[in-house]
């Protein structure tokens, strides 16, 4: 007997709409018995993890503030993808949209600059964000190489600059030999929403911006473009749609919304430049836009889970002593498990019986 | 025929009595949502028999070789093998069981040796060499030559379906299905074909055949089931019937006859083409050398040729898939153009139709109206300051479906559910709605059944009545003969001086296919000069 991956014949329009879902129940399966074996009560783990989180309006905040930039990151990865761009250094671009929006805040440190500053730091941060992107996409269409490996190693230098900065150049004087700068100015500060909440601007941002990438990719022909040269390069060719062009775009854009996402997180719930502002939301919104289906509402929901999955790991360590490195393994799976179910929307697992012997009907 | 005819055919009765038929569909039902693509059909296909299945574009004839195939999964009825019921969880099981076939579209990769293209395509476990020995002896055995070691992009479209078909024959099927094999191929290479098929009939094989060509089909096959909006229309021996009586069946009524209405002017030229030479742009393309032709208003240009001699490259060069250099080399509407988009190419009036309908003139996956977005967006006021007017889009496939009969399970499906003769008909639909002064088109009728082919000609016969020049690439000679005023060949990217349409005979035709000159005259006068 064997189990053999076999090619559907029709796409599975169901599957691709469960597949998430599937992805998901895989993977607190998986988990269950991964706290087993750490000897935790899974039960008890789960709930921790995804439970108590909602339970009170503190950790709900705090999740629309985990899920704003992953949200905003997971979007513009997602029009890369539909585009067959493949972005993989979004928290590279977060970071240099961080430390872009940053320097203004710095700069105007104690001096009395008006209310042109927040405003100032987040179109800088989105500019920094395009054009960190840019390189990789650039070396893609004139020397064709290869995009993931150029933008995965530029988050790296984006991660050396931002710590050089801040333990150099930008240090807090005061701060104690601590590598950070000085506690942000109330006008390079992101407004809260809740008064003495968590909730903050940048949340109302990343609605907007799901609300204006659901326009642009179902009611625009920019949108349409996007989806057809990653659908059928060829037609999109015959369409006089460039796919080179496409590359530039959708990396500027991603790489803005990146940027966008880093000097809010710096300007809002952070409040300073420091190393470590980002728990790889980089990298973690590649798997919400991915469990999001590249859909911008999908997103939005993909979100929201993964904020879950960070602020149920710092409760379940606090808890149940339950590493926080489990979280990272728990996103891990659960991308292994988004795309391995992705392909039951093309192919189906079939046994195979040795000798290929089908029950005789009656007739 | 009338029924008491039929009651006395012996290849429909007497003669198969005792035995029971290879293979039987018994209420055979595919449906798609709430659309019948097959209705209760019954067939019976016996051994030593050549099996015609014919129908309009989406009459079910694709859909019911792929349940018999294992490739999809009837709603209803059922399939028997030698009398047993059987039920086929994919084409893996149905090769093991003595099921083969050899697709339209062929399933080939083209830097992978012949030998290789085949061993991927066989599910066994013999080693690569005794594997390509059995390759070279079956390839032998049927006078179907084909060298193992070469790369598959180095062939023929004949030569490659004949691996397609080695590769069938390999697991020594007992029934065949060969869905439109003849489309693609020129008339000697379908000649061949026959040959081979008269032998596996002779050997004890059925063989389930589709084709539009019904002249084929009355040469080679015993019987014939005509399908007809899913449904079985009558069991025949088409040798008994004409090919007229078999289109009637077909339809269901008369088939229009193709009219060119009389006293064509042709006007200013419209597309003109100067000593066009262009380098391939990947490994295994032709190289187009020193093209020149012009193109009037109100004329058909035909480009005749074997598949491969340059006719793609010609193709992208034209709509600006490939850009040249100097702008002069294509003028469309006076302008030159040569460096022009494909978009700004629309916009000067111009329109095309390429070969492949899935993947380059449609994106598969995507809606009919999104697909005509693909190639209206550029001047067909469908685009709004950048939002999409879909009831502007939508609007299109409506006329499309009316103008040409395009049959579909609903008003707006993805492109890859339509069969492949309606999917043609929307793409030809779609460009000729947007009355374009010049249209490229390429193979306009591959696939597509007589009454549609009908259809389309005679809306490229319009099309130039109106006014518009327009250039078709085709194979089938006689298409050209009946719609084209001059009629060039191009061979080894090369484009030889048109012919004007009546003194473009088969045997002209078939010297500059094949890459000689007609010009002895002319060399004697060289000499002598
Ligand atoms: N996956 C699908 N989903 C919905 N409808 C389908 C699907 N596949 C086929 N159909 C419909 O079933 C009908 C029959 O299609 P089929 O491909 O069998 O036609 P055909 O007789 O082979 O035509 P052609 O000569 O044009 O190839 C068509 O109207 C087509 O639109
Ligand atoms: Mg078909």
């Amino acid at each position: 007997m064997q189990l053999v991956l076999e090619k559907r014949t029709e796409r599975s329009n169901t599957i691709a709409l469960v597949s998430p879902l599937i992805a998901i129940g895989l993977t607190i399966v998986t988990m269950t018995i991964l706290f087993a074996i750490l000897g935790k009560n899974p039960v008890l783990a789960l709930q921790a993890y995804f439970i108590a989180p909602l339970t009170d309006s503190y950790s709900l905040q705090e999740l629309a503030v985990k899920a704003t930039p992953l949200v905003m990151i997971a979007i513009g990865l997602s029009l890369c993808y539909l585009a067959n761009a493949w972005n993989i250094g979004a928290e590279g671009q977060f970071l240099i949209g961080a430390v872009a929006g940053s320097w203004i805040a710095v700069k105007t440190q104690g001096t009395d600059a008006g209310a042109w500053v927040l405003p100032a730091m987040l179109v800088l941060a989105a500019a920094a964000g395009a054009l960190y992107a840019l390189i990789p996409a650039i070396c893609k269409v004139k020397f064709g190489a290869s995009e993931i490996l150029t933008s995965l190693m530029l988050v790296y230098v984006a991660d050396l600059l931002l710590d050089y900065l801040v333990r150099g150049p930008w240090r807090d004087p005061n701060g104690f030999n601590f590598p950070t700068t000085a506690e942000f100015d109330p006008v390079a500060t992101v407004p809260l929403l809740i008064e003495g909440g968590r909730l903050h601007l940048g949340s109302i941002i990343a609605l907007l911006v799901v609300a204006a990438a659901a326009i642009l990719l179902g009611r625009t022909i920019k949108g349409f473009e996007i989806r057809v040269v990653g659908a059928a390069p060829r037609a999109a060719r015959f369409g006089g749609f460039n796919a080179n062009q496409l590359v530039i775009l959708t990396f500027a854009v991603s790489g803005a919304l990146a940027g966008l996402a880093g000097i809010i997180e710096v300007a809002g719930p952070v409040g300073h430049l420091q190393p470590g502002i980002s728990p790889g939301y980089g990298f973690t919104a590649i798997i919400v836009a991915f469990l999001g289906r590249l859909n911008p509402i999908g997103i939005l929901i993909a979100g929201l889970f993964l904020a879950l999955t960070f602020i149920g790991g710092e409760q379940a360590q606090i808890a149940m002593k339950i590493p926080l490195d489990v979280t990272k393994v728990f996103q891990g799976i659960l991308l292994f498990y988004v795309l391995a179910c992705d392909s039951l929307i093309l192919y189906r697992f079939k046994l195979v019986l040795a000798n290929r012997q089908v029950a005789r009907g009656a007739g | 025929m009338p029924a008491y005819q039929r009651m006395l055919d012996p290849t429909l009765n007497g003669l198969h009595s005792g035995e029971s038929p290879l293979l039987r569909t018994v209420g055979l039902t595919k449906r798609y949502g709430d659309f019948l693509a097959n209705d209760s059909i019954d067939i019976d296909v016996w051994p030593k028999e050549i099996h015609a299945l014919l129908g309009e574009n989406g009459a079910g004839k694709s859909t019911l070789v792929k349940a018999i195939y294992g490739l999809i999964q009837p709603s209803a009825g059922e399939i028997r093998w030698q009398g047993e019921p059987i039920v086929l969880s994919g084409p893996s099981e149905a090769r093991s069981r003595g099921i083969g076939m050899v697709f339209q579209h062929f399933s080939l990769f083209d830097n992978l040796t012949v030998a290789e293209n085949v061993a991927l395509g066989l599910d066994g476990k013999e080693s690569f060499k005794d594997m390509s020995a059995r390759l070279e002896q079956v390839s032998r055995t049927y006078g179907l030559p084909l060298d193992p070691r070469r790369e598959v992009w180095q062939l023929s479209v004949g030569e490659r379906q004949r691996i397609e078909i080695v590769r069938a024959l390999m697991q020594d099927p007992k029934f065949l299905i060969l869905d439109e094999p003849t489309a693609v191929l020129t008339p000697q290479e379908a000649d061949q074909l026959f040959v081979v098929l008269e032998r596996l009939k002779a050997e004890g094989r059925a063989i389930l055949y589709i084709s539009h060509k019904l002249d084929e089909v009355k040469r080679l096959c015993d019987t014939a089931t005509i399908l007809r909006g899913g449904k079985k229309v009558q069991t025949c021996n088409p040798r008994l019937e004409t090919a007229a009586s078999l289109a009637r069946m077909m339809v269901g009524g008369e088939i229009k006859e193709v009219k060119a209405a009389a006293g064509r002017q042709t006007t200013i030229p419209r597309l003109v083409v100067n000593d066009l030479s262009l380098a391939p742009d990947e490994a295994h393309g032709v190289r187009l050398e020193h093209i020149s032709f012009e193109l009037k208003g109100g004329e058909i240009l035909g480009i005749a040729g074997v598949a491969g001699n340059g006719q793609d490259e010609l193709f992208a060069a034209l709509s600006g898939e490939r850009l040249s250099k100097d702008p002069g080399t294509i003028v469309i509407e006076g302008i030159a153009a040569g460096h022009l988009s494909i978009t700004k190419r629309r916009k000067l009036g111009a329109a095309f139709v390429p070969e492949e309908r899935l993947g380059h003139g449609t994106a598969p996956r995507m809606k009919l109206s999104e697909n005509a977005l693909l190639t209206g967006h550029a001047a067909s006021g469908m685009v709004n300051r950048g939002f999409i007017d879909t009831a502007a889009t939508l609007k299109t496939v409506d006329k499309a479906t009316e103008t040409f009969d395009v049959r579909k399970a609903k008003r707006d499906p993805e492109a890859a559910s339509l069969s492949g003769g309606n999917l043609q008909k929307f793409i030809v639909g779609r460009e000729i709605l947007r009355n374009p002064a010049v249209l490229v088109v390429s193979q306009p009728t591959w696939g597509v059944d007589a009454g549609a082919a009908a259809v389309i000609r005679q809306a490229l016969l319009d099309l130039a009545t109106a006014g518009a020049a327009v250039l078709v690439t085709s194979q089938d000679l006689d298409e050209l003969a009946e719609i084209a005023d001059r009629i060039a060949v191009m061979f080894h990217g090369r484009l030889s001086a048109p012919l004007a349409a009546s003194e473009a005979t088969r045997e002209k035709l078939g010297l500059l296919m094949g890459g000689s000159s007609l010009e002895p005259k002319e060399a004697a006068h060289a000499v002598g000069a």
